[in-house]
């Protein structure tokens, strides 16, 4: 099993680099992730990843993509609700992604 | 664009100790996102998925009932329930959780999706979709 490296710990992941147990997700090792992912985040990474985090906690599963999109809309407006400048955020799909470093399962119906 | 074909799930198994419930609304939250007008009744034991404050800590699943407040979001607005079901159980309305969707032509008005059938209405429904899937 291979694992993130944070603070000299070995964090597990399944092959795809999803958290083995999401209950050991920390702002600390989103950024371990984010960098395993040659993603470099900024305010708008992070918004979408608390979201996520928010939807997950409220509803214990992490939203489609045409679910994400419609959800920013509504939380901050059209211009961050945008599926094109989320995939800007996130190359390898806003959701697919995006959960990844927030720790999430991958959502569902995702292949 | 051909006519959208109408969906209806069956939902007839207590939501843990089998794997039907889970699977039944996973597949509902990806179908939802085709083409679809997806609608869910629960009926039998299928009543106890809706139950309020589940704690599912016991049974060494998931917990997942807090995913069915989510199929607003996926435009799964219709949740019948056959109210015969309940009272066989024990159960009133009142004891399901509080499911709603929000209408965006009014504000987002939130608006209940749960729907108490009779056994008779429900049968109705179930001759008036295209495809009908019983988990």
């Amino acid at each position: 099993m291979s694992g993130y490296q944070l603070n000299g710990a070995v964090i597990a992941h399944d092959e795809e680099g999803y958290l083995t147990d999401i209950g050991q997700w920390t702002k600390d090792l989103a950024s371990v992730i984010a960098k395993a992912e040659n993603i470099d985040m900024n305010e708008s990474h992070w918004e979408v990843v608390n979201f996520l985090r928010d939807y997950y906690e409220e509803y214990q599963i992490a939203p489609a993509v045409r679910i994400l999109v419609k959800e920013m809309t509504k939380k901050y407006g059209k211009e961050k609700g945008d599926q094109k400048a989320l995939y800007e955020l996130f190359p390898y799909g806003p959701a697919k992604q995006a959960c990844k470093i927030a720790g999430l399962p991958k959502p569902t119906g995702c292949v | 664009m051909s006519e959208m074909k109408k969906f209806l799930y069956l939902n007839r198994k207590a939501p843990y100790g089998t794997i039907y419930a889970l699977e039944s609304l996973e597949v509902v939250l990806i179908g939802a996102a085709f083409e679809q007008e997806v609608s869910l009744a629960f009926l039998d034991d299928g009543v106890f998925q809706l139950m309020n404050n589940q704690d599912a800590s016991g049974t060494g699943m998931k917990g997942f009932s807090k995913t069915y407040r989510a199929l607003g979001d996926y435009e799964v607005r219709k949740l019948y329930v056959e109210t015969e079901s309940l009272a066989l159980r024990g159960l009133a309305v009142d004891d399901l959780m509080p499911i709603t969707w929000e209408d965006e032509d009014e504000d987002y008005a939130e608006k209940p999706s749960i729907i108490p059938v009779s056994k008779a209405e429900l049968a109705e429904l179930i001759a008036g979709h295209d495809v009908v899937l019983s988990f």
